[in-house]
């Protein structure tokens, strides 16, 4: 990475900080937006340059539907449906970092075998893993906030309550801590990687399933934060600081909003942050 | 690398302090949109998507291209909502005085 690109990313990343503080009060809030709106473009355009892929057809196929569908939704989404639009979005931020922490799995795999490159350290491993571990679990727990709150019938099914909730969440939580360490030691292992794409989707669904619509937009909130800590993690796994540190201020302020809101709504936070609001029914509650 | 993870690790901590820090107090009606304009940021995976699309490996870059259309729906629907929902607070001018 060149000093030329790292400092825009620099500027990237001061406007996000800038642009997330403008968000917070009504005066500047409009501004804030706006800043932060520009600081992505810097990044994207940076990106593009920087790597040498303008001319990549792939790329501009994925951004143009992407941009496609981000316009539609946006400006077909009621304003009384806005929580749960978020939700939606906030999932696709989750999925595509699983996404692309995958693609650079396989392509460090590709290299250690073809090229002979030296495999990657533990620490990519774990990055890696916890990419795909949070990108899932916001992805899957997004999906059924928005369903909840756009009151769709199915997601209300009796039998998505199973028995033993908590154990069974601590059981996939204790197999996903296991598939992460199995990457430290195998950091290319793309089995290790799918079995816990797979472990963290089924996770995300669990932990949000029995939550009631009410407590939804605290729920979004907390999502919002685990999205940013996955952007931070693919940061780590394909070394790039812009991700780090917009990942990471997303992560911690989304913290700081979901306090606030919890405040605002009276919800406990501790029960949102371990996904015990709606399991008063669910047998046995781990303290 | 040991030491390029370290710069890494620095950084990373330092950003969550200072997110910490950032906000303070939040009227209730900005609850939604603080989250969404946020939401929309956390879409700066985009970047790392459109690198990984860029690839020469076939399902790298597959994986890349789902990843990039997912990014830029997050990136792009979030600072268009975010918009939207703003649009109340434009009406207040920011020469107002009695405002926030």
């Amino acid at each position: 990475m060149t000093p030329t690109m790292r400092l825009m990313y620099l500027i990237a990343a001061s406007l996000f900080i800038l642009g997330i503080k403008g968000l917070s009060h009504p005066r500047t809030a409009v501004r804030g937006n706006i800043l932060g709106a520009v600081g992505m473009l810097l990044a994207i355009v940076t990106t593009l340059i920087g790597y040498g892929i303008v001319s990549v057809w792939v790329v501009w196929a994925g951004m143009v539907i992407g941009s496609v569908a981000g316009v539609y939704l946006a400006l077909n989404v009621p304003m009384t449906a806005m929580p749960q639009m978020v939700a939606l979005l906030n999932g696709f931020g989750g999925i595509a970092s699983l996404l692309v922490a995958g693609a650079e799995l396989w392509l460090q795999l590709k290299e250690t075998q073809f090229e002979g490159a030296a495999s990657p350290t533990a620490a990519f491993g774990v990055s890696t893993g916890l990419s795909g571990l949070i990108g899932g679990v916001t992805f899957t727990g997004s999906l059924v906030a928005f369903a909840k709150l756009q009151e769709l019938k199915w997601i209300d099914n009796p039998q998505f309550v199973i028995p033993n909730r908590n154990l069974v969440v601590g059981l996939l939580a204790l197999l996903c801590v296991t598939a992460v360490v199995g990457l430290s030691r195998e950091p290319t292992n793309p089995l290790i990687y799918a079995v816990l794409c797979v472990l963290a989707l089924v996770l995300g669904f669990l932990l949000t399933v029995p939550i009631g619509g009410a407590d939804m937009p605290v729920v979004i909130a907390l999502l919002n934060s685990y999205s940013g800590l996955a952007a931070a993690a693919t940061g780590f796994v394909i070394n790039n600081d812009v991700l780090v540190i917009a990942g990471s201020l997303v992560g911690s302020s989304g913290i700081i909003l979901t306090r606030i809101m919890c405040k605002a709504m009276n919800r406990s936070f501790i029960n949102v942050l371990f996904g015990t609001m709606g399991g008063g029914d669910t047998g046995p509650k781990a303290d | 690398m040991g030491a390029d993870l370290m710069v890494f690790v620095t950084v990373f901590v330092l950003a969550l302090f200072v997110g910490f820090e950032l906000i303070v107090k939040v009227p209730p009606t900005l609850h939604t949109p603080l989250m969404s304009g946020s939401n929309a940021i956390s879409g700066i995976t985009a970047v790392g998507a459109v690198v990984a699309a860029s690839s020469n490996s076939g399902l790298a870059a597959v994986l890349g291209f789902f990843a990039v259309a997912f990014a830029m729906t997050n990136v792009v629907g979030g600072f268009l909502v975010t918009h939207r929902m703003l649009g109340m607070f434009k009406a207040r001018g920011t020469g107002t005085p009695g405002g926030h």
